[in-house]
Formats: structure tokens, C-alpha cells, sequence
């Protein structure tokens, strides 16, 4: 590196960003907190986005997740840590970010009293560009709003206006798409369809971070980061999730799903239980044999519950590892 | 045979030449369990505003609680709970109060809500926070807390407006918890929600698609009858 510097007539800081650029992460968070007041929000949260990467902030409402998208747009600034996103640092290269990233915000932030075509064109002038320059990332979706171009944003249904923000979110071909909670409040068709064009985005050399409060949306990323209280969880793939429940897990099924649970809650061998649909999610001590668990609800006059071993979702797994971090914390 | 606590025959509501709910004909049955789902505009709020005295329906009848809903509103208002995520309690008011408060709006006597603020603080575990603002409650405690005081004059029904939207999936447990056992007591649970996998801890689903029931049964005979693994795939299936 010595040798480098003395041959280049750059200035080092620049040295630097070209050597960062080489080895570029989309997203670089090392050790950002905040608070506010007593509250804090976000805990030293440290994470890094690959270039062209769907990276999944899965979390409960609380748990910090749009304070670290404010946070890493620019938009606010942490109490300590650092970060960059496509190389660029957060104090320093504020306004080079601000110019490269796409945010939409998890409250619908359009223009309620402009159209359709007029906030798209809206926030393409704003970045200095057309529509019809990009038209070719956001054709897919735009196709489905042309119909109604016409019509104000404050008149159209969620699932349209989550379709247009993601439109004005790209209309200036950014390198980085922040989208916080997207999804949430939108029904399971267009959620569905949401995360097929996020797909297609990503093919398209775009990383994107999303938040979600739904688990199970957990397995559409590439990886995700589970996050509650302003703490990471765990960071892994969909399938390195699974790997991470290491205790016997059973579904337990019975007419009376709320007395099978109270049983179940005195039962010696039990870890914890707690209710997933028709089924109860029971965890035991490792090593329990499942006749133990049988004889038990036989004894309490459970005589045909439904006893199946299962892999656990993304769900068990967060309920799991939040009250292990909520046991190392006390 | 237990008996139905709601039946609706062909009701229909319209707004202009706009038809939001289009002849609707289901029963729910004493101490059940009732998922009410369907896509953002298929016409969920318009019905269950019917069936809650707030909306009259252009066509079709309906009772709800042994009522008309189309002659008697005010009548089904008194004997029904409701909750939403968006309406429910009085933040800058405290516990106590907030169980005064609705138990006064219900018009219960004053012995009848010292006894009811005595056993919903009791049962929820709230008397230290007795007369703590409900602002400075945790969300799961608020949602309890809401859930109680919804059934403070003691509704043979209660429905549940989308109730647990993106809340930590502890809560949510707790929640249904709360919610299983206000049942066993005999009460009939209305709940409207988009989140699929809470279809199933449902006694029985409708789904509606464009103002219609599209279909209606138990969460396992729908995913039978739909061959799909989870409820997603079924309400995936119907609503696209």
C-alpha cells in the first residue's frame, strides 16, 4: 500500500474509496446505536449487504427496524457507530447517498393530491432525470398503474399505492432500494406479487434491504437478520435459520386446543408450548422420549392428541432465540 | 345443536351502482371461533359494519344476538363487544379509568363496574398498573387490557377488527391465548385479520373474494378441499 500511495498522486482518502469500491458491500453497518431519551432503540447493530442482495430486517413493530432505515438514508443520525452504503460514508458522503439510494418509507409518503404520472414525473425531475430514461426498470409494474395515470394517489387502493411508491422509489435507477415494511397492512395476493418484483429487481443488480414484520417472509430473501428490541437476533440464510432451533420440537393436536395448552403448560418436561393455529408447538428437555410425552396427556385424559415431530418455522425459531437473548440480558 | 348467534341470508349492501357485499348467507354458531377473511376490498368492513348496527344493508336480512340487524341496531350495539387495532382505549387515561370509562358508556351501574374493574385488573394481573396511564403500557398488555374492557358489560359476542397487526409474535400468542379462553367461557369470537396462518387457530373461515363468500369451512377441511399445505395457498388460490 505504501508503495501505491508514493506512485499515485491521490489524495489518500481517495485511495481509499477506490480500494473500498473494489471490495464493495451495498450496505456496511458496523456498531450503530440510538436512542431516544431512555428508550434505546437500536443496541450496536452490525450487519453487511452484498451487492445485488435481497437482505430480509425481520422484527416485531418496536423492534428498531426504521430507525436503522432513517439512519443509513441519511435521514437521521446515529448516536455511535458507523456506516456505508455503496461505499460511501454516512456523515461524510450524506449527499452522494441521498443521490444513489431508493427509500420508500414505511407510512405512505406521496403526493395524496397529485396523480399517478404526475408523482412519478415528480420524483424523476427531482433526481435530475425522465421517466422515459428508466422506463425499463419500472415497466412490470408501471404497466399495471398506466390504466390509471389519470388518477389522484390518495384515491388508489393499497396494493396500487405501494406499486407507486416502489415506481418513485426507482425512477432515478438507484444503486441501493430501501423499502420499509412494504408489505404490511396489504393482503396476501399483493403481497405476493411484491415480492415477485422484488425478485426481478434483484436480477437487475439492484441490493435491496426491506423490512417485514411477517416471518414468514423470511424465506423469500437471500438472508435475513431477526431482530427484536433494537438487538440482532441472528443473521443467516432462510435454510441456516432451521439449523439454528437445536431442541425437539412437536405440533400436539386435540379437540380443545385451549385445554390441551393448559395441560401441557404443567407438564414436567416441557420447555415451552404456545399456540400456532390448530396446533399447540411444544418444545421439551433435549432427550425426552415421546412415549413420556404420551403417557402424560393419556394420564390428564388427552387419550387421541395428535403427537408429530415438525421442523420448526421462522417463528419458532424468533420465539426461541428472543427468549434466550431476553434470559442472557436479566 | 347449539345455536347460531349470527345468521344472515342474502345480504347485500350497495353503494351507487357499486355492489361491496353481494348476498352473503352464513351462520355462526354459539361459543365458536369465526374467521372472517378476504383481500383488502373484498368487502369485509362494509358486511361487518352491518353486522354491527353501524351500516343498514340494502338488501337481504340478518340477526345478530337473537336481533334484526336492520330493525333493531341499537339493540345488537348493547349486546355485542367490538375491538379494532385502531380503536380502543384512551391513552391519557389510566387503567381504571379506561374500565370505568367503557363500563359507563355501556351503562352499567356503579357496583357493577367497581366488581368488573376489581376482576379485569385481577385476571390480567394490572393492579400494580391500576392507575398507570395506558400510554405507558406495553403494547401486549394495551391489547389485553382493550380485549377486557370490550367484553365489560359481558356480550354474548364480540368481534375483533383485524386485531393484532404487526405485533411481536409473543404477543400474538398471548393474544389468542386470552382469546381460546374467553371462548371456553362461552363467548362467540368474531375476527376479521390478512394474516393467513391466524385463519388457522379459527374454529371456521369464510373467505370472500369481490362481495361474495367464496368459501366457508374449517381451516384443515379448506386446506383439504383446496389441496394446499397452509392457509396462504388457499386464500392465494381463491383470491387471484
Amino acid at each position: 500500500m505504501v508503495h501505491f500511495e508514493s506512485v499515485c498522486p491521490l489524495r489518500s482518502s481517495s485511495i481509499r474509496t477506490s480500494w473500498n469500491r473494489l471490495v464493495m458491500q451495498a450496505i456496511q453497518v458496523d456498531n450503530i446505536s440510538k436512542s431516544y431519551g431512555k428508550i434505546s432503540a437500536l443496541k450496536s447493530v452490525s450487519f453487511q449487504v452484498e451487492e445485488g442482495e435481497l437482505f430480509g430486517l425481520i422484527g416485531p413493530d418496536g423492534a428498531g427496524k426504521s430507525t436503522l432505515f432513517r439512519i443509513l438514508t441519511t435521514l437521521l443520525l446515529a448516536d455511535s457507530g458507523e456506516g456505508h452504503v455503496a461505499g460511501n460514508h454516512l456523515l461524510r458522503d450524506y449527499r452522494k447517498i441521498r443521490r444513489i439510494v431508493g427509500y420508500m418509507p414505511g407510512r405512505f409518503s406521496l403526493y395524496q393530491d397529485l396523480s399517478v404520472e404526475e408523482n412519478l414525473s415528480f420524483f424523476a425531475t427531482i433526481f435530475g432525470t425522465t421517466i422515459e430514461e428508466n422506463y425499463g426498470l419500472i415497466k412490470d409494474i408501471y404497466v399495471q398503474l398506466e390504466p390509471f395515470k389519470k388518477r389522484l394517489a390518495g384515491q388508489l387502493s393499497g396494493g396500487m399505492k405501494q406499486k407507486l411508491a416502489l415506481c418513485c422509489a426507482l425512477i432515478h435507477r438507484p444503486e441501493v432500494l430501501f423499502l420499509d415494511e412494504p408489505t404490511t397492512g396489504v393482503d396476501a395476493v399483493s403481497r405476493k406479487e411484491f415480492w415477485e418484483m422484488l425478485k426481478k429487481l434483484k436480477q437487475k443488480g439492484i441490493a435491496i434491504l426491506v423490512s417485514t414484520p411477517y416471518m414468514d417472509e423470511a424465506s423469500l430473501c437471500d438472508r435475513i437478520a431477526l431482530i427484536q428490541n433494537g438487538e440482532i437476533l441472528t443473521i443467516n440464510t432462510p435454510e441456516g435459520l432451521m439449523t439454528e432451533y437445536d431442541l425437539p420440537l412437536y405440533a400436539v393436536k386435540y379437540d380443545d386446543t385451549y385445554q390441551l395448552l393448559k395441560g401441557l403448560r404443567k407438564m414436567p418436561y416441557t420447555k415451552s408450548v404456545l399456540p400456532f393455529g390448530d396446533s399447540l408447538h411444544l418444545t421439551v428437555e433435549a432427550e425426552t422420549p415421546v412415549s413420556k410425552i404420551t403417557e402424560y396427556l393419556t394420564d390428564l385424559g388427552f387419550e387421541n392428541a395428535e403427537i408429530r415431530p415438525i421442523s420448526p418455522t421462522v417463528e419458532d425459531i424468533f420465539l426461541e432465540l428472543s427468549r434466550r437473548t431476553e434470559s442472557k440480558n436479566d | 345443536m347449539p345455536e347460531n348467534i349470527i345468521q344472515v341470508e342474502g345480504l347485500t349492501k350497495c353503494f351507487g351502482d357499486f355492489t361491496a357485499v353481494d348476498a352473503i348467507t352464513f351462520t355462526v354458531k354459539k361459543g365458536e371461533i369465526f374467521g372472517f377473511l378476504g383481500a383488502n376490498g373484498a368487502g369485509k368492513t362494509t358486511a361487518m359494519k352491518m353486522l354491527i348496527g353501524l351500516s343498514k344493508p340494502t338488501k337481504g336480512m340478518g340477526s345478530v344476538a337473537g336481533f334484526d340487524i336492520a330493525k333493531n341496531p341499537e339493540k345488537i350495539k348493547k349486546r355485542i363487544g367490538y375491538m379494532s387495532q385502531k380503536f380502543s382505549l384512551y391513552n391519557d387515561l389510566t387503567v381504571k379509568e379506561n374500565i370505568r370509562f367503557y363500563g359507563g358508556i355501556y351503562g352499567l351501574d356503579k357496583k357493577r363496574i367497581r366488581s368488573k374493574t376489581q376482576s379485569i385488573l385481577k385476571e390480567l394481573n394490572l393492579n400494580d398498573v391500576a392507575g398507570t396511564l395506558v400510554a405507558a403500557l406495553p403494547l401486549g398488555w394495551k391489547q389485553r387490557l382493550s380485549f377486557a374492557v370490550s367484553m365489560v358489560h359481558d356480550p354474548e359476542i364480540v368481534f375483533l377488527d383485524e386485531p393484532t397487526g404487526g405485533v411481536d409474535p409473543h404477543v400474538r400468542r398471548q393474544f389468542w391465548e386470552t382469546i381460546y379462553e374467553a371462548a371456553a367461557l362461552g363467548r362467540t369470537i368474531f375476527v376479521t385479520t390478512h394474516y393467513m396462518d391466524e385463519a388457522e387457530y379459527c374454529d371456521r373461515v369464510s373467505i370472500m373474494v369481490s362481495g361474495k363468500i367464496e368459501a366457508l369451512d374449517t381451516p384443515e377441511n379448506l386446506k383439504h378441499q383446496f389441496k394446499a399445505k397452509t392457509m396462504d395457498e388457499v386464500f392465494l388460490k381463491l383470491a387471484r
